[in-house]
């Protein structure tokens, strides 16, 4: 079947068959393989994109359901000459990632959250995290370049 | 996966039409259904995405009864279900925000699975739930693990809750799945109140009666927090035993009651 | 004041801005023209007889290329094992076959009986379905005491039993071992269970093979730790491919923690079918397909005594282990239970009579291997335990007793055959009671209880060896392979650095830490250096990254390099200068002549060294490139002293973890920023093994934690932040950076504390509790606190 929709502001179309999923048909149908998959049981999150505005895991979505929609990934974060944005900036000053396998979910998640929370305490950071897998930095860094993003101060124990 | 066709139908009628072929599925939210799909543990013909549909979105309230869409997400409940706190609250809390942002009340009645949270919510509630063809009350809509009083290709258009006078849910999570290890809802009203536990029972979704009858006389902590349920139907596995789900039953009961009052 | 660059300094990682923009590079990225995907056909049963496998349908189905059973591989080799442990009678190991696919048995759920290459890996699996497997079922060998019975069931047919070996360490120490417990003042006695964990790295396994019929050559792109040691055994033991054929990439490896160390037969059998069908053959796990693919950890369990003199002093200690292999022998499966184990059982400790005893059991079960610490956790998790135990009886402060028995002299040759180089584990004890603010605990608990909740402070120390290995050490332990380090610098003729390490980053860090040592050793901007790694086609031969040895091992091979690279530029320079060689000096990147003014740039002379129209071309050739290898002396031994504050739900049985400190001696410390990063996410992983993770098999050897529904991973709501510290580095005395590693401290050092903590929690909750095996899930937990 055919599909149309906006990824990362650009107009897209494609050939897909029912069962390919969102995430695959961004990985191998467009080529934009910052998208992870990282389980088949939608709990890591490395493959969260926006679909009209709103976090969702997209090998948990059918890229059929995104017809007609706007889709964002960790591709069109940055700004067009590659300056990082600010929530990309805050998890490189801070550590917010090691191997970066999760990262583009987290990202995607961290963007969602500060969306809908601009300014989220910790233990809401660490909550709206529940659906991101993080085996490399036991969240300590991520949960403080969010937190750093949103231009709150680190509690003293996360300051360093 | 295997293969199938994909349908993404505008309306309820050409939505159950579409489910009139042999072997089709109804999609909705697909948070359980596509993880299921990809351990080819179900084969449908064609799949019946009910994304597209409009006239299952959307929560509205009127007399005391809060009318959610069978096709409203997870987060919109959470966000927009304010006539009805505790329902919200759940909402809130079901998988991750990302699930929320697709799983929906429909989809989630439908499956019936024996964790979840919104059987707890709309068996306690005395919900109603509306589909194509019919209404069915709560008490007769849930039969069992993912069995449900459903018919081939009946969809939940909406589910009518009733808002009772207090409610709470408290819902310990199982450490991997963060689904329940046990859920407890509680719903007062002027008929008395209602007491819905999800996750323990090998029977799934079930009214604790003990405490309801308790709670109808003295709605308080006090009044269930000597009780106790027979450990024989519940749960084991390897997140808790038997005994450990039955206590977790009493626990969360008081605390909804004590959260609740 | 921190610097801001080289040594010591924490500039941002220039890793992370391709991670941050999705353009970074991992396997599952790689794409081949022409690829084709396979499916394995995997044992859904974990023990049986394979009757027959019947393709013939399944040939014909769409899109099938080709379909390999284990008849196709019974003229190739068998996944080779690594390490060979002699057992305490002198004999080799038990040793089975390890076939890429299976061969007359399946062995555990999740052993691969076929492969189906197809056009798409929808098609490979359809096929796969439509193969028709004959499989008798045998009886699952699971659990180690019954596997070690005398009528067992085997799980493998052609060994004596189901026993790898029986180890003791040192053997010649037993009698006098058991002759100090006998006449110890107090013994104190533990038993416990490490149970199996999953090493989860976010990012599954993948391989893609190629073959290039015109050379003969074969790639292999694999998400691997050590592509060196990939290319060395597969093509040695397995294919039969020369080195010179075969380039192994690692590209972006979505972490590692152990379980990408290993050959897998996935990687073989990529390699072996892309020349078979004449196209290159990809192979993406699925989680799912992780957990009963990828090697296990831990899963030991242990008896543990401890005995006391009348003063409290350990005089000896005595264990007792049954340790998994799983059903195959992976690749440094053998050495994890034994010398990675055995020679850790002093801890921090004093102890001058130690005995420990292992037995490693074949199970159907998947094989196990090492997972970060690798041994290491195993030995501080017992030796933390059971000294925590004994100061509850004994009525002594855990902390006071750690204290008392300190090692405080180094070097200090331990009676399991590791001589530690330094160390002061006093002071780390002194920086984490400081950091940990345990003067504060009270008032704390105080809170707590107020709010209906049981508080406990847990605390232990580690030690560990890492910087694996000496060469000629490791090979009279029984490893087959050497464990040195390479880096080959090279210098471009305007003066930029090229480093080709055979060490790997999988979140390491390395491109941006490799160049902040060598900037500073020239005194050049750390953007004048590259590091070049995972491949191969480019890094002279490596042997990789795992038990924290990258910075300490192949750090210093680049030392090594780059100190050969300065000794031939001071050569060039003294000939630009017309001074001697000896007066030469090296400071902020230029070259200058003691004593004068005369000075030289570093751009200049590496020009010079590619443009040798002055040059000394009588004494030295043209160019600037210097390859090292360096061999270590000794293992490096990092220490700490961790703390964890927990509150309990006494209704429940939740742990909470409230609080988690760590103080770390590594040394010298290059990066701050990723060395307490390291530090963070071990602790993650240790918190995860102690609360929430478990892999379980049921009595039929069926996986019932067999993905992220059952199995626990920590999530960012179960931890704290952390408070780390590593201020306390006393510098390694035999590396040229004086480094120790830092990269499983966290997950070594972190599983004791939290149980300390609950225990500690439930006595003060007058629970008569003395110890929860790992993990303390509220059930756990709870079901202790109503025994």
């Amino acid at each position: 079947m055919h599909i149309s929709l906006t990824v990362n502001g650009t107009e897209k179309t494609g050939e897909i068959e029912g069962r390919t999923l969102l995430s695959g048909f961004l990985r191998d149908g467009l080529g934009l393989t910052g998208t992870h998959v990282g389980c088949d049981t939608s709990q890591c999150g490395a493959c969260v994109v926006h679909v009209d505005g709103v976090a969702v895991k997209s090998c948990t979505m059918f890229a059929a359901e995104a017809d007609g929609c706007a889709v964002d990934t960790i591709e069109g974060q940055a700004a067009p000459d590659g300056t990082l944005n600010v929530i990309q900036q805050a998890f490189q000053d801070h550590h917010g990632l090691q191997c970066g396998f999760c990262t583009p979910g987290m990202v995607m998640s961290a963007a969602a959250l500060l969306k809908e929370n601009p300014k989220p305490t910790e233990a809401e950071v660490r909550a709206y995290l529940e659906g991101n897998l993080c085996r490399c930095t036991g969240y300590h860094n991520i949960v403080r370049a969010i937190l750093a993003a949103s231009g709150q101060d680190l509690p003293a124990v996360a300051a360093e | 996966m295997y293969a199938f066709e994909f349908d993404r139908p505008a309306t309820v009628a050409e939505a159950v039409a579409a489910l009139a072929a042999e072997d089709a599925q109804a999609l909705a939210g697909g948070q359980t259904l596509i993880p299921t799909l990809k351990q080819r543990l179900a084969s449908p013909s064609r799949l019946v995405s009910l994304s597209g549909i409009a006239d299952m979105k959307g929560v509205s309230t009127k007399d005391g009864v809060l009318t959610i869409g069978g096709g409203t997400s997870h987060a919109r409940v959470a966000a927009e279900a304010e006539a009805y706190p505790a329902l919200a609250a759940m909402a809130g809390r079901i998988g991750d925000p990302a699930v929320r942002n697709r799983g929906t009340i429909g989809g989630s009645l439908a499956n019936n699975d024996p964790a979840a949270d919104y059987p707890a919510a709309a068996l306690a509630s005395g919900a109603t739930i509306v589909t194509d063809r019919r209404e069915i009350a709560a008490d007769d809509y849930f039969q069992g693990l993912f069995t449900t009083a459903l018919e081939e290709g009946e969809l939940i258009t909406a589910v009518r809750f009733p808002v009772p006078q207090a409610a709470n849910y408290q819902k310990f999570e199982q450490p991997a799945s963060r689904f329940a290890l046990t859920g407890v809802f509680v719903a007062q009203t002027a008929d008395g109140v209602r007491v819905a536990v999800t996750g323990a029972s090998e029977d799934g979704v079930f009214r604790w009666k003990d405490a309801e009858a308790a709670l109808s006389e003295d709605f308080s902590e006090g009044a269930v927090k000597d009780l106790t349920i027979a450990p024989d139907s519940m749960i084991a596995d390897l997140h808790g035993s038997k005994q450990y789900r039955a206590h977790l039953v009493k626990t969360m009961t008081v605390r909804a009651v004590r959260a609740a009052s | 004041m921190p610097k801001d660059s080289g040594i010591g300094a924490s500039p941002k990682r220039r890793e992370d801005v391709r991670f941050l923009s999705g353009t970074g590079n991992y396997t599952d990225d790689i794409n081949r023209p022409g690829q084709a995907y396979v499916h394995f056909l995997r044992s859904d049963v974990a023990h049986g007889r394979l009757n027959n496998v019947d393709t013939s349908a399944a040939a014909a189905m769409p899109g099938v290329v080709r379909i390999f059973t284990g008849a196709d591989f019974e003229g190739v080799g068998g996944l080779p094992c690594g390490w060979q442990v002699t057992d305490r009678f002198g004999e080799p190991m038990q040793e089975p076959a390890h076939p890429v696919l299976a061969q007359g048995k399946v062995r555990h759920v999740g052993d691969p009986i076929a492969a189906v290459v197809a056009e798409t890996p929808e098609q490979a699996r359809d096929a796969a379905e439509a193969i028709e497997v004959d499989i008798e079922d045998l009886p699952a060998v699971v659990n180690m005491k019954a596997a070690l019975a005398d009528d067992a069931t085997k799980v493998h047919d052609d060994l004596n039993s189901n026993l790898c070996y029986d180890w003791g360490f040192i053997e010649e120490n037993r009698d006098a071992v058991d002759a100090a417990i006998k006449g110890a003042a107090h013994v104190t006695t533990l038993e416990l269970v490490n149970q199996r964990m999953v090493a989860n790295p976010m990012e599954p396994r993948v391989a893609v093979g190629e073959f290039d019929r015109g050379t003969g050559d074969y790639t292999l792109f694999t998400t691997s730790q050590n592509p060196h040691v990939i290319r060395l055994l597969m093509g040695a033991f397995v294919l039969g491919i020369p080195e010179h054929k075969l380039r192994v990439v690692a590209p972006d490896v979505g972490g590692g923690f152990g379980t990408k160390i290993f050959h897998y037969a996935e990687e073989a059998f990529c390699t072996f079918a892309a020349k078979a069908v004449n196209r290159p053959v990809k192979w993406t796990s699925s989680r799912s397909e992780a957990f009963m693919s990828d090697a296990h950890g831990r899963d030991h369990v242990t008896r543990i005594e401890l005995a006391l003199d009348k003063d409290n002093n350990f005089v000896a200690i005595r264990t007792n282990t049954l340790a998994n292999m799983g059903a195959y022998l992976s690749t440094f499966a053998p050495s994890v239970p034994s010398y990675l184990h055995g020679t850790l059982m002093a801890g921090n400790y004093k102890t001058p009579n130690i005995y420990v005893n292992v037995r490693a059991v074949f199970t159907n079960t998947v094989p196990v291997d090492a997972y970060r610490g690798a041994g290491r956790p195993e030995a501080t998790f017992q030796l933390e335990r059971v000294i925590d135990k004994a100061a509850r009886e004994l009525n002594v402060d855990p902390i006071a007793l750690r204290r008392q028995n300190f090692v405080t002299e180094f070097p200090y040759a331990t009676p399991v055959a590791v001589e530690y180089d330094t160390g002061d584990y006093t002071a780390t004890m002194d920086k984490l009671e400081e950091i940990a603010d345990v003067a504060g605990f009270a008032e704390r608990r105080k809170k707590s209880e107020q709010a209906g909740k049981l508080r406990g402070l847990g605390v232990n120390c580690y030690i560990e060896a890492c910087g694996l290995a000496p060469s000629n050490l490791a090979g009279q332990l029984g490893a087959r392979a050497g464990l040195y380090e390479s880096a080959t610098v090279r210098v471009n003729a305007t003066g930029g650095l090229v480093v080709m390490t055979g060490s790997h980053s999988h979140g390491q860090g390395h491109e941006t830490a490799f160049p902040q040592v060598v900037a500073e050793m020239i005194g050049l901007d750390e953007s004048m250096v590259e590091v070049v790694h995972g491949d191969t086609a480019t890094s002279p031969m490596g042997m990789g990254t795992y038990g924290s040895r990258s910075l300490a091992v192949g750090g210093s091979a680049i030392v090594r390099a780059t100190e050969k690279i300065i000794n031939k530029a001071k050569k060039i320079a003294a000939h630009l200068l017309e001074a001697a060689e000896a007066d030469i000096e090296l400071k902020d990147g230029a070259f200058s002549v003691a004593g004068t003014d005369k000075s030289v740039a570093w751009g200049d002379v590496t020009l010079a060294a590619y443009v040798p129209h002055n040059y000394p071309l009588d004494d030295i050739e043209p160019g600037l490139e210097e390859t090292a290898f360096y061999d270590p002396a000794n293992f490096t031994y990092p220490a700490g002293a961790y703390a964890c504050e927990v509150e309990v739900d006494p209704e429940t049985g939740k742990v909470t973890i409230e609080r988690f400190s760590a103080a770390d001696d590594f040394g010298n410390i290059v990066n701050p920023m990723i060395v307490s990063g390291q530090v963070h996410g071990g602790i993650g992983q240790g918190i995860g093994q102690a609360l929430l993770e478990q892999c379980v098999y049921d009595d039929d050897g069926q996986l019932l934690s067999a993905s992220y529904m059952d199995y626990a991973m920590p999530r960012a709501d179960d931890v704290p932040f952390y408070s780390v510290d590593h201020s306390c580095g006393t510098p390694c005395t035999h590396n040229p950076l004086g480094v120790k590693g830092c990269g499983e401290a966290g997950a070594i050092g972190s599983p004791p504390a939290v149980v300390n903590a609950v225990i500690d929690a439930l006595q003060s909750g007058g629970k008569a509790v003395d110890h929860i095996d790992m993990p303390m899930s509220p059930a756990r937990v709870w079901a202790a606190m109503n025994a």
